[in-house]
């Protein structure tokens, strides 16, 4: 009857899938709905072979597709128990339609975000526009830019999540292959350290308490929907930051581990700076220390949070800083980007507003390199210089073809 | 193991405790809400429940009312078949870890959806259900048009009706195409019931229910709720439409077990012409004039010969 513990090195080789598949199986998970695709499908093999190989006690159900997998996690998240699963791309945008329903009807589902660029044309590698489009799904997003953080946010995900006073679902991305597909150090936690600290599932409206009966999924028109989508939302905005705080600060104490909000990487003294999110900020990151090196004094803003938006935390971040770079790696399709747009909207009413342009960059998985990176940072010093933004406001890097700007 | 209600008349059944309202917003005579309440009175195990987008999703749960006495769940018009199918996982995982409020007790997982619901948007979800052998019912609530959102058709819509997207007109006499035999299809899912009901027949009903019930997987149900509304017919006659339907072998009554054993079981003792069944309502009203008599004359033929097809299953036990 017993699941069996699995004892793990100190510092396991795993790649982002493999990592996130054993924080699921160290959580516990009582239903996984699941419909593979790539580049997330390794999560829910890795957990398929955990529940074969009795490390786990759950149910795990392989159904016939992606909105049936989330129709499922919130019919079963409903009824009263753990339930997580992962998806990319085309399959994200299968599940949309549910992942609103997942929130309005404050199921705390977890969902893995292997990130994947969206057809046509089809393309199986990593960009941002699956995660983009799940932004105003209301859902807690977290970003992890590493293996190392796809599992532990994972812990973070469910502590925030299934929180009372939360209750709302939270997907955890991580960059398709760049992060999914790429082995590296990662440390564990043991399995009693993981489940002690997301703790055991507390129902809330579970279907399952026979004694209680609940009605989920309501109809309501003019007369109420308003008030539910807003009290939803208020929650993103008052209530989610603390929690997800407390819980960073909770995860530093048990593994030695600091997360923030927002992640700051030489922005003390900084004057140029790039936002951006995913594996790039680790590049971002390597190329900053090296523009210092050259003089020009660079640092690097990676959004830890992505829903709800860390709007006071991007100012404060980015207040004495006199260039900023915001990186998109998603088609705006006709608009500027939309880290473009939302820092700008952060900065906007702020006494010092830094020149701010927009890059989009590695569309379907092109690389970002530490070259474009390093001409990126001098277009920001010449910004700087010039006390002006110097070139167009949106600019395509990595683009084959003559050079693409607007705006 | 489950305690299967025993249900003596009529009275005794429609008096028993209901845990579906009749607070409800549905229809003067529509039969929604009859069939629901005979498959709810049917068992005395606890229900989980959820109902696909429609008619009867939205005038039973407009917050902050509801109209249901059992946990119930409603996600979308797809996906109500998945609904509980993912409550029944998370039942199996629960009992398994021993977390269960109340591990003694033994619900019974029902997803309620119309004919759109079924035979069209949520099929894949409703295929995906029963090849995977959850231990649910699944009921349609057939009244062979999208209901809910005016008078659509839908893949049950049969032949010669009148839909709002299939209108009869001066160039056309309604709906070309004949309904899906979703039994048939359901059933080659080698589930172990399948079975077409009607809320007129309400003790062949309810045996059918308790069948379904008994039986460990998934179960398909598909009842005839004739729709006061959109087959255009007075409120109080909802009944003797139904009887219609099922007396003039329309909607003949049976079911198939592991996809094998077929039983007829409602053999009306007066067979009566489909020509009575479709004059008795608006939405063949076209049918009879002089130039689409022909297809009153096919709408016999085949439902004979559907009639017949039955009887040699029910014989040969294929």
């Amino acid at each position: 009857m017993a699941f069996d513990k699995m004892e793990l090195q100190k510092i396991e080789v795993w790649d982002g899938n493999f990592a996130a598949a054993q924080a699921l199986r160290q959580c516990q998970i009582d239903v996984v709905a699941a419909y593979p695709i790539t580049p997330s499908t390794p999560i829910v093999e890795g957990y398929a072979k955990f529940l074969s190989d009795n490390y786990i006690e759950g149910e795990f159900v392989m159904v016939e597709s992606e909105h049936a997998a989330m129709s499922g996690c919130v019919g079963a998240a409903a009824a009263g128990g753990r339930v997580a699963t992962a998806t990319s791309s085309q399959g994200f945008a299968l599940m949309v339609e549910v992942l609103y329903q997942a929130s309005g009807m404050r199921l705390p589902i977890v969902l893995n975000v292997v990130n994947r660029a969206l057809a046509a044309p089809l393309n199986v590698n990593g960009d941002h526009s699956d995660m983009y489009l799940g932004r105003d799904s209301g859902w807690i997003q977290l970003d992890a830019f590493a293996p190392q953080e796809a599992y532990d946010l994972n812990f973070i995900a469910f502590k925030v999540a299934e929180d009372h006073d939360i209750r709302l679902p939270a997907m955890v991305h991580q960059d398709g292959f760049m992060t999914s597909h790429t082995a590296q150090g990662v440390y564990t936690l043991t399995d009693d350290e993981a489940y002690g600290f997301v703790g055991e599932y507390k129902p809330m409206n579970d279907m399952l308490d026979f004694e209680h009966p609940v009605t989920h999924g309501v109809q309501s028109e003019e007369d109420w929907h308003f008030e539910h989508k807003a009290r939803q939302h208020n929650d993103l905005m008052t209530k989610v930051f603390p929690k997800i705080q407390a819980a960073f600060d909770a995860f530093e104490k048990l593994s030695g581990r600091k997360y923030n909000i927002v992640e700051k990487y030489d922005m003390n003294d900084a004057d140029v700076c790039v936002v951006c999110m995913g594996t790039s900020v680790e590049t971002a990151r390597e190329v900053a220390t090296e523009m210092r090196e050259k003089g020009i004094k660079a640092g690097v803003v990676g959004l830890r949070v992505i829903r709800p938006f860390p709007f006071f935390e991007i100012a404060e971040a980015l207040k004495d800083v006199k260039a900023i770079a915001a990186l998109d790696r998603s088609s705006p399709n006709g608009a500027p980007g939309m880290l473009f747009n939302e820092i700008a909207g952060a900065l906007f009413n702020t006494d010092k507003r830094a020149l701010l342009s927009g890059y989009v960059y590695g569309l379907g998985g092109r690389d970002l390199t530490k070259a474009h990176l390093v001409s990126l940072y001098t277009e920001l010093q010449a910004n700087v210089d010039a006390g002006k933004v110097t070139t167009q406001l949106q600019q395509f890097i990595g683009v084959r073809g003559p050079k693409l700007a607007f705006l | 193991m489950s305690e299967i209600k025993k249900v003596k008349n009529l009275k005794e059944f429609s008096t028993s405790a209901d845990r579906f309202e009749g607070a409800n917003l549905l229809c003067p005579g529509c039969a929604h809400s009859i069939i629901v309440r005979e498959v709810l009175n049917a068992t005395n195990n606890d229900l989980i429940l959820s109902a696909s987008t429609g008619c009867l999703e939205v005038c039973t749960a407009v917050y902050p009312y509801t109209s249901w006495d059992a946990s119930w769940i409603h996600i979308g018009f797809e996906n109500g078949s998945t609904a509980v199918a993912g409550a029944e996982t998370m039942y199996k995982a629960l009992k398994k870890k021993g977390r269960l409020k109340q591990p003694e007790r033994e619900p019974k997982f029902v997803s309620f959806a119309g004919d759109g619901a079924s035979y069209d948007i949520g099929f894949q979800w409703i295929s995906g259900c029963m090849e995977r052998g959850h231990n649910i019912m699944h009921v349609v609530l057939d009244n062979e048009v999208y209901a809910n959102t005016g008078g659509q058709r839908s893949s049950s819509t049969p032949i010669g009706s009148s839909a709002t997207t299939s209108p009869a007109g001066r160039v056309s006499y309604g709906e070309k195409k004949n309904k899906k035999d979703m039994i048939a299809i359901m059933a080659a899912h080698q589930i172990p019931y399948a079975a077409q009901v009607a809320p007129n027949k309400w003790k062949d009903m309810v045996k059918k229910i308790q069948h379904g019930m008994a039986v460990d997987g998934p179960v398909f149900i598909n009842a005839i709720s004739p729709c006061t509304t959109e087959w255009k017919f007075d409120p109080k006659d909802t009944m003797h439409i139904a009887d219609l339907a099922t007396d003039s072998l329309v909607f003949p009554l049976y079911e198939i077990i592991d996809n094998h054993e077929l039983n007829i079981t409602y053999r009306p003792k007066n067979v009566i012409p489909v020509e009575e069944y479709l004059a008795a309502q608006g939405r063949f009203k076209h049918l009879f004039k002089d130039e689409y008599k022909y297809l009153i004359k096919e709408w016999q033929e085949r439902v004979d010969e559907k009639w017949a097809y039955l009887n040699r299953r029910e014989e040969a036990r294929v």
